[in-house]
């Protein structure tokens, strides 16, 4: 039988502390988030690499990371997908950030952040943005065949750089 | 279908800054962000320019550049060379040869679009070398993804964010209902 549809989960709330993690970012390479600290992070949780949606997204942030670095801001891109896998994405798509592989333990960290989809096996299109003491500013989960886009991103990074230190 | 809970809005209004086809004061004002190496942009140029014929004068179009650089390559320089044309008088112009001329969008085209226009070609090549458009282009992006632009083309009606199909008759009825409730 099939599971039932899901809708968007429960991604971690704002306020909460962001769970550390250390995940493949290419054959022989880990990233820990704790190494960010001091800079906004973006988590961008995606279902797969290669699905089309996906990839439009993947595909606009990487035109907007300027805009990301313009609050010197990190995003890493993860995804159930192997280091292989991510690799060979990466290339295709000429994408300039991170694809984290949260393939083993299977989607352990995803489930963390309360956007893993255990009846299809893979992440929620979800997104967290986290300050630079390592606390969750915005949080948002997409419907999983919908493109988030940049915007609230954005918005959270400019909230974040308000409160923090006015340029 | 929505295709998102709360519709996203234009967060830089239009005005003067703007490329603007029709009446200033039309009721319905539909903005486009663009890729003039976007094949799905391509086959909205001549729907967008159908619809313009039916609307008339009940409609201002405008034009906002989104080029996405890391998928086509050609794509900042056309949308500089627009606004370059723009700067003398004829934006819409290279805006038209840009998308009827999609496949040959290298410098050494635009430049010649340029001349066939009429343009001081001279200074149409100094400001492309020096990217003197380079930071309007940038803005018009900038404004896309507050926006709330995923990817192009996407449209704007008044201001709210078009997730509908834009082929010409479903684009044309929203546009309709648009003015009719206005």
């Amino acid at each position: 039988m099939a599971t039932p549809p899901q809708g968007p989960g429960a991604p971690l709330p704002a306020g909460t502390p962001a769970p550390d993690f250390t995940l493949s970012s290419a054959p022989g390479q880990t990233v820990s988030l704790g190494g960010f600290r001091g800079r906004p992070v973006i988590l961008a949780f995606y279902p797969a690499d290669w699905s089309p949606v996906c990839g439009d997204q993947m595909a606009l942030y990487n035109e907007v990371l300027p805009e990301f670095e313009r609050y010197h801001a990190q995003l890493l891109g993860i995804s159930v997908d192997g280091v292989w896998c991510h690799t060979a994405f990466a290339r295709e798509r000429k994408l300039h950030f991170p694809l984290l592989a949260d393939f083993e333990p299977k989607g352990a960290v995803s489930r963390r952040y309360g956007a893993y989809r255990p009846g299809d096996g893979f992440s929620e299109r979800a997104l967290f943005v986290i300050d630079g003491e390592g606390i969750i500013r915005w949080s948002y989960a997409s419907p999983v065949d919908v493109n988030p886009g940049a915007d609230g991103i954005l918005r959270a990074l400019e909230a974040l750089a308000g409160a923090s230190t006015p340029a | 279908m929505s295709r998102r809970a709360t519709a996203a809005a234009l967060t830089l209004p239009v005005g003067e800054r703007d490329h603007a086809q029709g009446p200033a004061d039309a009721p319905v004002t539909l903005v486009e962000y663009g890729d003039y190496e976007c094949p799905h942009c391509g086959r909205a140029y001549p729907i967008v320019k159908q619809v313009r014929q039916r609307l008339g004068r009940r409609l201002r179009f405008v034009f906002r550049n989104f080029p996405l650089r890391e998928s086509h390559p050609h794509a900042q320089h056309a949308a500089e060379a627009a606004e370059a044309a723009g700067a003398q008088g004829k934006f819409w112009e290279m805006h038209d040869r840009l998308f009827e001329r999609q496949f040959a969008l290298d410098d050494d085209y635009l430049i010649e679009y340029a001349g066939d226009l009429g343009l001081d070609a001279a200074r149409f090549r100094r400001e492309l070398d020096a990217g003197t458009h380079a930071p309007r282009v940038r803005e018009d992006f900038r404004s896309g993804v507050t926006s709330g632009v995923n990817g192009t083309p996407t449209f704007f009606i008044n201001g709210v964010r078009y997730d509908e199909s834009w082929d010409l008759e479903p684009l044309v009825a929203a546009l309709d209902q648009a003015v009719a409730t206005r």
